[in-house]
């Protein structure tokens, strides 16, 4: 039997980075771990590890996390390329 | 032990005796006695059930699907603007594999409300996917109710059913029937495996964007169990039979060995049909019946006789008799009646009637332009 | 409401839990994302899903995968709160009591075609939690009026601005006297996230709402969604309460304006908006009139009270 049956899967769409244009960029001598950036990322794409870190394989650069920092500490860069 | 009583509640005992976890249920003419039947065997206790008084026949097909797709078994009736009003949750219990079991009182279409026997709207449904059985008495209500369970939850199968007969007809006249203690109906019943479950331990999601492809192989792997139903319906018709000393399959042939004719009909018309014949056999008249039981899948391959007289008690506008046109190209010369529709009665004696036009090369809405 | 000996919760402390997996399909900025990722941090594992057609039917990505780490049923556009009461009868009869069916909906669902079967529901006492997040019009389907989008907002469908209001789903489900309504608003991660606990511990129909501000739809840049919530707060546009029981409450920064705290000009929200870009200062004074209308409704409540 088939039917419309899915599997959770890490990047069901693909490595949604490429839809990037600019690229979040913490600077964490600023980072006070208030953890804004975590809970507001709509793609979970922010890890809590000692500090925040960018998942930039998924990380679709749309700068909220930069918005809602409070210290100002994340910088929205263009991509390279 | 026999049991006289209306299609209605046979059928609300037959569901009852099949166990369903879940009924969701709504109202409609001439459907209502059952699930009033079945509301009572809940609130008496002696049907160990949820019950969900619905506010739609859309939402009693949602919970019905949502239920079954939880692990449930489940049971609803309805009836003309019900089914139609569920059509789209139709489509999604076939495309889902979930083994709902309906009864769907066959009743006309409005406008204008008519409450009576009509075939068109069950026969509308006809490519959701479901299974379709068609009942000519009490008896084949109930057995096909129990029987319907055991086909749709076939694993190589898992397609919804829905057992349709007659508004009024059959729905509310008694008749004898024999129902089986129900340690038998275990015995022939096993308790519902699922194909697909929502669980917390392993939790899959159903039904997110399907890409072309994967879409048209979950309809082949439909159509390929639809196809298969065939084989299983008429297996497990057997396996009745052999139980309950009845035996089912996809179509019913009377009196077919030497017929030159052969009457197709569906539901209490064929049972009218079945005295028109022993009528016309009396008369001489080599004629047989051939009961279509289910609508689908379609057994084409049962309807291979040469000269056949269909008669629809349903209309594809702009088209003809729904029947008549799934059969025009099995036999050499195939004759068509629409009659009765909207409860119009047929007898034995009209069905002889349209015999003799097919006879005189006649066809056509009987008595509107041949009588 | 405030758990653990009258701490507020904070972000810090809400749990690691994600049920929600990177790589899915929402645009970049996706309100919903965010409210379905704080919603599932509460309700946790043993959650089952409801999803009728909007735009989180298309962020669980594509078949065979899905970015939802719950089992979630899709489901037909009207149908979610018919099917909820499908999966808590099987729940119950199945023996599975600590498992809670919750149906994640958006407006045009809720509001509109979703209604008849969401006060079904809610009215047969189904046990489950409703959410609704409402980004006032069909997003999924490319921006059109919903009976959620407030008056003068451009759409695909209004392209002079829509003529009437809104409608308050919310309080249409609070006249079906169920235990739980509260509405929230992504901006407060901390209120959503013990409201949606509060809800959980609950028994019977609860009602959430969680307004969501939707970036390419309300013509905003992708970066200022939580800002955009915020602000629709200060303004008074949208309101945070809960009512339990029947009790209203109003809660955070709503419940302040309440004690007198003066509401931020509503021309601040507006003019962030591209969909309100087109309006003129009379529609402007339409709309303060009718925020002023609907807290002078709010203070009545909130005074009779007290």
């Amino acid at each position: 039997m088939k039917t419309a049956i899915s599997i959770p899967t890490e990047g069901a769409m693909g490595k949604t980075g490429t839809w990037r244009v600019f690229h979040p960029v913490i600077d964490l001598n600023k980072c006070i771990k208030c953890w804004r950036c975590w809970i507001f990322c709509p793609d979970a794409a922010i890890d809590r590890n000692e500090h925040p870190v960018i998942d930039y394989d998924y990380c679709k650069g749309c700068g909220i996390c930069s918005n809602v920092c409070p210290v100002n500490a994340i910088e929205m860069r263009r991509e390279e390329k | 032990m026999i049991i006289v009583d209306t299609a209605n509640h046979i059928a609300a005992l037959a569901a009852k005796m099949a166990k369903p976890h879940v009924i969701a249920a709504y109202p409609i003419t001439p459907q209502t006695t059952i699930v009033e039947r079945l509301a009572e065997y809940v609130e008496k206790g002696e049907l160990n059930a949820e019950y969900i008084r619905v506010e739609s026949e859309h939402s009693a097909m949602a919970a019905c699907i949502a239920a079954a797709a939880t692990g449930a078994r489940t049971f609803t009736a309805t009836s003309s603007h019900g089914l139609l009003l569920m059509h789209e949750m139709l489509h999604w219990a076939g495309l889902a594999r979930l083994p709902v079991v309906m009864v769907n009182v066959n009743r006309a279409i409005g406008p204008g409300w008519n409450i009576w026997s009509d075939l068109n709207d069950s026969l509308a449904q006809r490519d959701t996917g479901w299974i379709q059985f068609y009942a000519s008495s009490n008896q084949e209500v109930f057995d096909s109710v129990i029987q319907a369970y055991k086909i749709a939850e076939n694993e190589e199968i898992l397609l919804p059913a829905m057992v349709s007969y007659d508004g009024f007809i059959l729905s509310h006249t008694s008749m004898p029937v024999e129902v089986p203690e129900q340690s038998k109906i275990d015995e022939f019943l096993p308790d519902f495996k699922p194909g697909w479950i929502l669980d917390v331990e392993n939790p899959i999601t159903h039904g997110n964007i399907v890409p072309p492809e994967p879409y048209m192989e979950i309809r082949y792997s439909m159509q390929k169990a639809m196809e298969k139903a065939k084989k299983v319906i008429e297996e497990i018709g057997e396996e009745y039979g052999k139980k309950f000393g009845r035996e089912y399959g996809l179509v019913e042939e009377y009196r077919c060995e030497d017929a030159d004719y052969v009457i197709v009909a569906m539901a209490a018309m064929a049972a009218e049909a079945k005295v028109a014949v022993d009528e016309l056999r009396q008369k001489g008249e080599k004629v047989g019946l051939l009961k279509l039981r289910t609508f689908r899948p379609f057994p084409h391959e049962r309807l291979k006789h040469d000269k056949m007289i269909v008669i629809d008690r349903d209309i594809c506008p702009g088209l003809g008799g729904i029947v008549y046109n799934e059969i025009k190209g099995n036999g050499s010369e195939i004759y068509g009646f629409i009659a009765g529709l909207g409860g119009v009665d047929v007898s034995y004696k009209d069905i002889e009637r349209m015999y003799e036009l097919a006879k005189e090369g006649k066809e056509g809405w009987y008595p509107t332009e041949v009588k | 409401m405030v758990p653990n000996g009258g701490e507020i919760m904070a972000i810090k402390d809400l749990p690691m839990d994600e049920y929600i997996l990177k790589g899915h399909a929402a645009c970049p900025g996706c309100p919903a994302t965010i409210a379905l990722r704080i919603t599932l941090k509460a309700l946790g594992k043993k959650t089952i899903l409801i999803v009728p057609a909007c735009c989180s039917a298309v962020i669980q990505a594509l078949h065979p995968h899905t970015a939802f780490n719950v089992p979630t049923l899709n489901i037909a556009f009207e149908a979610s709160a018919a099917a909820a009461s499908g999966v808590a009868a099987a729940l119950k009869m199945l023996e599975k009591k600590d498992v809670l069916p919750v149906v994640w909906a958006g407006d045009g669902g809720s509001y509109d075609i979703g209604l008849q079967a969401l006060s079904g529901a809610l009215e047969r006492g189904t046990d489950f939690i409703y959410i609704c997040y409402n980004n006032q019009m069909y997003s999924n389907t490319g921006i059109q009026r919903s009976g959620a989008t407030p008056y003068g907002a451009w759409t695909t469908t209004t392209w002079t601005g829509k003529k009437e209001r809104q409608k308050e789903l919310a309080e249409i489900v609070m006249a079906h006297h169920i235990p739980y309504v509260a509405t929230a608003t992504i901006a407060y991660p901390e209120d959503l996230y013990e409201k949606m606990k509060k809800a959980k511990e609950m028994k019977g129909p609860r009602y959430i709402e969680i307004l969501s501000p939707c970036p390419p739809g309300w013509r905003f840049d992708m970066s200022k969604t939580v800002e955009m919530s915020k602000l629709a707060v200060e303004t008074g546009a949208w309101v945070l309460y809960e009512v339990i029981n029947g009790e209203l409450k109003f809660t955070g920064y709503s419940k302040r304006i309440l004690e007198g705290k003066e509401r931020k000009p509503i021309e601040e929200w507006l003019k962030m908006q591209g969909r309100f870009r087109h309006l003129k200062p009379e529609d402007i004074e339409k709309i303060k009139q009718q925020l002023d209308e609907k807290w002078q409704h709010y203070k009545k409540i909130y005074g009779g009270k007290e």
